[in-house]
């Protein structure tokens, strides 16, 4: 070091602004910064967009009721005999939580606080000591309770998935999704029932863009994941597309397996490839359920992911807890007229999948790295550059195209 | 579940193989020793590592779930070969075994566990608490679990379970 220490201590902050190759690059301070972090909580989780809360199948009954979580605003998903309602599990009164269990079923909803009253759809039916005691206290003469329900969200149901927004001005959920994206959606959720198959949790130490790339980003998936090489579920010589939907903001991805160009030569060619033989094959065999050889990874922004692998079927939701922490929730589901081979099927092949599995495991282990090092080194800029500069959908996995369009996006809301 | 008046009658020998099964159990999986692992279970074994959330609710979805021998030797084989994790201890601490009942010559026991896990450069940190259900059969080979549930109460798993339970 050539100068004095007090010469090249910056005397303010870094600006923290994008590089000027814009959307090829991606700058590391975006994944720890704490006032980013909340603005994206805001207008993104709790602005226009429309989130998944579970499914219809979870809350089969008028009054069965489940808790979900839409970033750090717990919300409630309850039947009542119209249909599905989703509300803040936050008391008009005080603002303290209603509903403390994750499932049950129930008449009213009462907030343990102060006993006040709301009916399945949120509407407050009863205050307690409204009139006071022995005619002191009490609430005023004018107080209205029909001014005082709980906050109502928009609700979307679609083929017994359920999905709801904080806003007003957000597009209908169909809308907000594209065609190409409720084809995706609907060729899995074509209104034949869904049976919930059971949850996973985890929390993984990483930024929630972190994990969000990491599921458009088909690049990383036939080298980080030697389990897919291996046993050919997943591989670089497949037909892969890898679209983009709706200026960045979804992106839906699908590969035909069985489809290869080539001579396999690609696969040779990764390092870590070699045969081995798993005992029980069904973890890994494809049932072709659907007719057309495909498995489809569709995003919603902001925090749906939905899968089909092989035969799981998933939605991964994404809950980000603090800048650098992220709670990522899998709903595993098969259909009610399974039979007990596809259910076996669907549980078996779910090793693959969460904290667990044998391809996600990867994934958790590597983002934990990487959020060390964005944070550490939080000046630094990532390179996005695999399948060219631009944001048209392409027919490969050696791309980066997805996360390129994100960004596209997320700068143009942001104003970055 | 029973109590200590109605706890069924184990005999000395049994409860001493108990204590062994146990104890290498433990080790084997605290030893990271994948290799030897499948050698605990029946040919017709269960095997999962299952929230208490699922459990309870009757649903059937678990973070690991070996139908079979076949499928925990895969387990082993995938684990050891097909992934990438950052390197860790694990410490397992057992508590409260007792066995249950007797049923057709197969014990079904119940024990508390917390799992310790020494993740690289951090502190340790709790990554399971839960309880066993096992069912554990006399063979040739001496006593094996034909059934083992490990029941885990966290809500979420911090990260990644990386190894058998």
């Amino acid at each position: 070091m050539t100068q004095g220490i007090s010469t090249v201590l910056p005397s303010s902050p870094v600006k923290r602004g994008w590089p000027e190759e814009g959307i090829t690059r991606v700058p590391a301070w975006i994944y720890s910064d704490p006032d980013l972090y909340r603005r994206e909580l805001n207008e993104f989780f709790g602005g226009d967009s429309w989130n998944f809360v579970g499914l219809e199948c979870e809350v089969p009954e008028v009054g069965s009721f489940k808790r979900a979580w839409i970033a750090d605003r717990q919300v409630i998903v309850v039947r009542d005999a119209d249909g599905i309602n989703v509300v803040e599990n936050r008391c008009s009164h005080r603002g303290g939580a209603i509903v403390w269990q994750n499932k049950g079923k129930t008449k009213m909803l009462t907030c343990p606080y102060h006993q006040w009253g709301f009916d399945l759809k949120g509407n407050c039916r009863g205050v307690s000591l409204k009139r006071g005691v022995h005619g002191e206290g009490g609430m005023p003469e004018d107080f209205d309770m029909e001014k005082h329900g709980l906050c109502k969200l928009r609700v979307a149901c679609v083929g017994g998935s359920i999905w709801a927004t904080f806003s007003g001005t957000v597009p209908p959920f169909e809308e907000y999704c594209g065609p190409v994206a409720m084809q995706r959606l609907t060729r899995l959720m074509p209104g034949r029932s869904l049976r919930m198959l059971g949850q996973s949790r985890q929390l993984i130490p990483c930024n929630w863009k972190l994990y969000f790339e990491n599921t458009r980003d088909p690049y990383h998936g036939t080298l980080l994941h030697t389990f897919f090489i291996t046993f050919g579920l997943y591989r670089a010589d497949s037909r892969h597309v890898t679209a983009p939907q709706q200026g960045g903001m979804h992106s839906v991805n699908f590969a035909a397996p069985g489809e290869r160009k080539g001579d396999g030569s690609i696969t040779r060619e990764l390092k870590r490839f070699r045969d081995i033989k798993l005992n029980d094959m069904e973890a890994v065999q494809f049932v072709d359920e659907y007719g057309d050889g495909e498995m489809t990874a569709m995003q919603l922004f902001p925090g749906a992911f939905v899968q089909q692998h092989a035969n799981i079927l998933a939605i991964r939701t994404i809950i980000p807890k603090g800048v650098g922490e992220t709670e990522v929730d899998w709903t595993y589901f098969g259909y009610a007229d399974d039979d007990e081979k596809m259910q076996r099927i669907r549980l078996k092949q779910a090793n693959l999948l969460g904290p667990s599995g044998f391809v996600s495991m990867d994934d958790s282990e590597l983002l934990k790295q990487m959020q060390n090092q964005v944070a550490g080194y939080h000046e630094s800029i990532g390179v996005v550059e695999m399948g060219g500069r631009d944001v048209k959908p392409q027919v490969t996995m050696a791309t980066e195209v997805g996360i390129r369009a994100f960004y596209d996006f997320y700068r143009h809301r942001l104003g970055l | 579940m029973n109590d200590s008046n109605t706890a069924p009658c184990i005999s000395d020998e049994l409860e001493r193989d108990l204590r062994h099964l146990y104890e290498d159990y433990t080790d084997t999986v605290d030893s990271q020793d994948l290799e030897t692992w499948p050698s605990y279970f029946t040919e017709d074994c269960l095997y999962q590592v299952i929230s208490r959330e699922n459990h309870e609710a009757g649903l059937p979805h678990a973070t690991i779930h070996c139908v079979g021998l076949a499928m925990v030797r895969d387990r082993a084989l995938a684990t050891r070969e097909c992934t990438v994790y950052e390197p860790r201890y694990l410490r397992h601490f057992l508590q409260r075994l007792r066995v249950t009942d007797i049923v057709n010559e197969e014990a079904h026991v119940r024990g508390g566990f917390l799992l310790i896990e020494s993740v690289s450069d951090e502190a340790p940190r709790i990554l399971l608490t839960g309880h066993y259900l096992d069912v554990v059969v006399r063979t040739p080979e001496g006593l094996k679990f034909r059934q083992r549930l490990c029941v885990y109460d966290n809500f979420r798993i911090h990260n990644s379970l990386v190894f058998p339970v």
